[in-house]
């Protein structure tokens, strides 16, 4: 199976996010933001890092991306995208997932190991996961707060299309402790904390990560 | 003003020059002239007044630096010494590690933010330069009382600072210092330490060579940033009032060196230069001046053809500038066009600026007209050198013959409350209020991150070979004797390593000190370095390079003498470094080394004002030997955590914090044994079947061991003081977020 | 203000073409959290001004145009606003023109 890892000017967890698609046992295929080339490949990820310096607002350039309008048309057509982070924050500007990013609420980047609970597994994404199963995977990031009107919040929820949320204290701000969430077609996933920082017990907090790289296999089997 | 070009200067030998507020002495505007044979252009002037500042030409420290040259350990590891931008050393495999600290530390109080931002950037510029992936960053801060107003301002902007251009870079934040003094009040330290790596093949250094190759910019545009920043900034110090002078301060783009470093990377992959040099302090007279000097002497370089950010610069202004995200390469015109290809796609800023040339001159032309032309060297190089006046202070004596009066703590109850002291004492509380806002993960390779010993990272994913870098001063010991606190800090940073199981290979160092025009503070650096060097020999560990900072004072009160050391070591297999602390119950606890009654410098003593006494004396016979004790035992070690401010209370809170697992400790003359810092000290933790090994290792390597106790439980028990976890965890945790919010 | 020892004969060249500017200012929506204008309210009364009862942050954005500004540019304006100046799910903007 494979896999497309998209490199825009500044991102800084492609290498990481090829890394886990490589642990979970797919293949990882560079893309290029400037090729409008999605290399036949059979699901994307959009990673971490910091896109264009997050200038104007974070993923607001990228998203004008020649090869984000193949990944958009794609994703129309059920094309399995994952958004990581910086990469979340590109598919809520590009309106492939509602909502906004927004700064953290105490202001400060925040770099912590995160209990996150699992609630929706029916996504291409998270189906290695039970619904209710905790992990602990990295959160970084500086503008980490999820946001959107009452009328969006009550339809995320009323679809069940949080597919994660944050367990404790509110890292940053984001309503109802929502740390990640689909779309109506549940195969694309947006979500704040680093999974593919997670995939083995030496450098990460755990392996509890390695989940969003096996899911994404047993979708393509279906 | 019309431009002053050379020709104008040759004809015109008697024009008034600003050379003063420029920061010339009147014998090194003389030395100018004689150079040239004429009066200066005033560019060229400008050149020189930047190049032949203290920060840039160390002519207060080179006298003293050489030693690191002439007492030089041999070591094969050493592939680039002293000299280059940074020093670079073999650690297996084909790989190379390049490695270097710097300071930038009074641009720091002016603006927190910026002063640190574009710290960082300077540092892994230098790393970049050589050729090598930056992997890793470290931050060693220091600052004023933890509870003064103006430490509210400068650290928060400094952390997220550090933060938000490291993080942006996507470079792991591995581990740092952050000490508080009073003597740090109106000049805060901000050390940057950067670690790259690459294959031996890809080493580069900053010469041009070969006539008729290209001189080629590229990176961001140039603007008024820093203009006069060094030679104004880093020769003088602030008054006592506060930031009076705000000369500009350069600004950083975290996302423009982000690309630059990809584009470059591409670039060195395809061997594309045959020369490369950062753009630091001094800008392009630095860069242009140390690659002509570097190669055959002779460079042609067209300063209208530099692009501007602000394009009502004047040339003088261009050369002086300190616009960051800067880089200067050399090559070959057969290659120029692939190399613009690679600044295309990334979308980097490149101009072709000039070419190298078989003369002996920099040439830098105007539209047409010679502003500079100069002996290259004569600007890079041959800067003064100046043999300072040095007396040892009065204070030296005064302190070392005076004892140390603080309370030894004797029933449980004093034990308890003299171990939550330590615990919530700002200098040695948990830090995760600050490396919080670092990213640790990025890259994927960290394997040990603040609040472990060393940092350390994987270079290579198969073999799992990975590397160690620990930065350590104690400036109290350096107040106490100069020449033994350099020393112990080498021991300090080597041991380090040494508990994770890494063994130490080199050194790289940022001495930060007072004002070298007052000979009680060359004194106190005369005497480091002398103790560095020294000790450097010793351990067989070379330095690689390092960086000078001087005139951190305020008004007339100089720093501690703050040398900060850096130690690199390797580790064949990252998967069995020894972790810092255990997860297990019933695991013994035993202490390697002895512990003497050295509360002089220690934190019990700053706690209770003493700054007198006398410092530890440094064994690094002994050091080296426990260093093979820590080496050998990673086999079997559990645990290992290393003493240092704090002593064994400080490391005992440090070990049962780390996992939630408490500890049952005996001690004899548990107040002494709690409080002293004597250095050498490490706590190892290991199964009660492997004592043996352990008995015949010390004994092999004479290295005294002496049992604590066991691992286990809710609470840190030491005799008839229990200190329960949550209550150890409150004291050491609040401190950092009570008084930063 | 830093002395400047060296004036370039750039420095002096003045433009004399029309020029004129669009200024955009872009806000977040009432509703959403603002921690910066927060952060700035806090800091103020600390600093001894106690005129404020709230503030909020935002930003702006100087577009300038050859020539007068034309209807047909201050919907281009409009359109750029909508689509990358601001992000409609969280901003409001105003577009104006300042001579």
């Amino acid at each position: 199976m494979r896999i497309g890892v998209i490199t825009f000017p500044g991102t800084l967890d492609d290498r990481d996010a090829a890394r886990a698609v490589v642990a979970g046992g797919a293949q990882a295929i560079s893309l290029w933001h400037a090729d409008a080339d999605l290399k036949k490949v059979d699901a994307v990820i959009l990673p971490g890092g910091f896109s264009y310096g997050d200038y104007l607002r974070c993923g607001a350039i990228s998203r004008f991306a020649p090869v984000m309008e193949l990944v958009i048309e794609a994703a129309n057509n059920g094309m399995p995208v994952l958004g990581i982070c910086n990469g979340f924050q590109v598919l809520a500007e590009s309106h492939l997932l509602p909502g906004a990013l927004t700064r953290n609420s105490d202001l400060h980047f925040l770099c912590c190991d995160q209990e996150l609970e699992i609630v929706n597994n029916k996504t291409a994404w998270t189906n290695s996961y039970s619904v209710g199963e905790k992990i602990v995977i990295p959160l970084k990031n500086g503008e980490g707060s999820y946001q959107c009107d009452d009328q969006t919040l009550a339809m995320l929820e009323g679809e069940g299309r949080v597919i994660a949320r944050y367990v404790g204290e509110n890292p940053n701000g984001s309503r109802n402790l929502i740390a990640g969430i689909t779309n109506a077609k549940g195969n694309v996933v947006g979500l704040m904390p680093h999974p593919e920082h997670a995939i083995d017990e030496l450098t990460g907090p755990t392996a509890q990560g390695l989940g969003f790289f096996t899911s994404i296999l047993n979708a393509m089997v279906k | 003003m019309a431009l002053d070009t050379v020709v104008i200067a040759k004809s015109t030998p008697d024009t008034v020059q600003p050379f003063a507020e420029l920061g010339l002495k009147p014998d090194e505007y003389a030395r100018i002239k004689e150079i040239l044979g004429r009066r200066p252009t005033s560019s060229e002037l400008a050149m020189y007044s930047v190049m032949w500042s203290e920060h840039c030409s160390y002519k207060s420290s080179k006298v003293h630096l050489k030693q690191f040259g002439e007492k030089a350990p041999y070591s094969d590891a050493l592939l680039v010494g002293i000299g280059e931008n940074a020093g670079v050393v073999d650690v297996g495999q084909g790989y190379a590690v390049t490695f270097k600290i710097e300071s930038h530390n009074h641009p720091s109080f002016i603006e927190p933010y910026q002063g640190a931002a574009t710290g960082v950037g300077g540092i892994v510029r230098d790393i970049l330069t050589m050729g090598a992936r930056p992997i890793a960053i470290m931050d060693p801060l220091r600052f004023g009382p933890a509870d003064a107003p103006d430490t509210r301002r400068v650290l928060p902007g400094i952390v997220a600072g550090v933060g938000g251009y490291g993080n942006c870079l996507g470079l792991p934040n591995i581990g740092g210092e952050i000490t508080f003094d009073e003597t740090y009040a109106g000049n805060p330290l901000v050390n940057a330490l950067c670690v790259g790596v690459m294959k031996h093949s890809d080493i580069k250094l900053a010469k041009a060579a070969g006539a008729g190759n290209l001189v080629v910019l590229f990176g961001a545009k140039t603007g008024g940033d820093g203009i006069g920043g060094v030679s104004v900034l880093a020769s003088e110090t602030f008054g006592a009032s506060g930031p009076a002078k705000r000369p500009s301060v350069q600004v950083g783009d975290p996302f423009v060196e982000k690309v630059l470093i990809e584009c470059s990377l591409e670039i060195f992959a395809e061997d594309l230069v045959v020369g490369i040099q950062d753009l630091g302090g001094a800008g392009l007279s630095c860069a242009t001046s140390e690659l002509a000097s570097g190669g055959s002497g002779g460079m042609k370089v067209q300063l209208d053809k530099v692009p501007l950010r602000d394009p009502s610069l004047s040339p003088e202004e261009i050369l002086m500038s300190e616009s960051q995200e800067r880089m200067c390469a050399i090559v070959e015109p057969s290659k120029i066009a692939r190399f613009l290809e690679i600044c295309a796609k990334w979308d980097v800023t490149v101009t072709v600026i000039g070419e190298v040339t078989d003369g002996k001159h920099l040439e830098i032309t105007w539209n047409g007209e010679l502003i500079v032309d100069v002996p290259p060297r004569t600007v890079a190089h041959d800067g003064p050198v100046y043999n300072r006046p040095m007396a040892q202070p009065t204070y030296i004596d005064q302190v070392n013959n005076q004892k140390v009066i603080v309370p030894i703590p004797t029933t449980a109850a004093e034990i308890k409350a003299a171990v939550l002291k330590l615990a919530g004492a700002p200098n040695l509380a948990d830090k995760s209020w600050v490396t919080s806002q670092y990213d640790k993960y990025v890259q994927g390779n960290t394997i040990q991150s603040q609040p472990d010993d060393s940092g350390m990272v994987r270079i290579d994913e198969k073999t799992q070979l990975g590397v160690a870098i620990s930065t350590d001063a104690n400036a109290n010991w350096s107040y106490l004797n100069p020449y033994q606190g350099a020393k112990l800090a080498l021991a300090e940073a080597a041991r380090n390593i040494a508990t994770a199981g890494a063994r130490p290979l080199a050194v790289t160092n940022c001495l930060n000190f007072g004002s070298p025009e007052d000979p009680g503070v060359m004194w106190q650096f005369a005497e480091s370095v002398r103790g560095l060097a020294d000790g450097c020999l010793e351990m067989g560990l070379p330095v690689t390079g390092g960086n000078v900072s001087f005139y951190n004072q305020t008004g007339s009160v100089a720093i501690l003498p703050t040398p900060v050391i850096g130690v690199l070591g390797v580790i064949q297999d990252v998967r069995k470094r020894t972790p810092m602390s255990f997860t297990e119950s019933d695991l013994e606890l035993y202490l390697l080394g002895e512990t003497g009654e050295d509360v002089a410098g220690s934190e019990w003593a700053f706690l209770h004002n003493q700054r007198v006494g006398q410092s530890p004396v440094a064994d690094l016979a002994r050091e080296m030997r426990l260093i093979e004790v820590l080496l050998e035992g990673n086999s079997f070690f559990v645990a290992a955590h290393d003493l240092s401010q704090g002593g064994l209370s400080a490391g005992l809170t440090e070990m049962v914090l780390r996992h939630k697992v408490g500890a049952t400790i005996s001690l004899d003359n548990p107040g002494i044994a709690l409080i002293s810092e004597t250095p050498g000290r490490v706590i190892v933790a290991i199964n009660k079947s492997d004592y043996a090994k352990l008995e015949a290792l010390a004994v092999k390597n004479e290295i005294k061991v002496s049992r604590l106790g066991t691992t286990g439980g809710d609470s840190l028990i030491i005799n008839e003081s229990i200190i329960p976890l949550s209550e150890l965890s409150k004291a050491h945790t609040s401190t950092f977020s009570d008084l930063f919010g | 203000m830093k002395k400047r020892f060296f004036e370039s004969p750039a420095a002096s060249f003045k433009r004399e073409q029309t020029m004129a500017t669009i200024v955009v200012d872009v806000m977040l929506k009432p509703e959403i959290l603002d921690p910066q204008g927060n952060a700035v309210a806090s800091a103020l009364p600390r600093l001894g001004f106690t005129f404020a009862t709230s503030v909020r942050q935002g930003k702006r954005f100087e577009i300038e145009v050859e020539g007068d500004v034309t209807p047909a540019q201050l919907t281009e304006v409009e359109k750029a606003a909508e689509v990358l100046l601001s992000n409609p799910v969280i901003e409001n903007y105003t577009v104006r023109v300042e001579k």
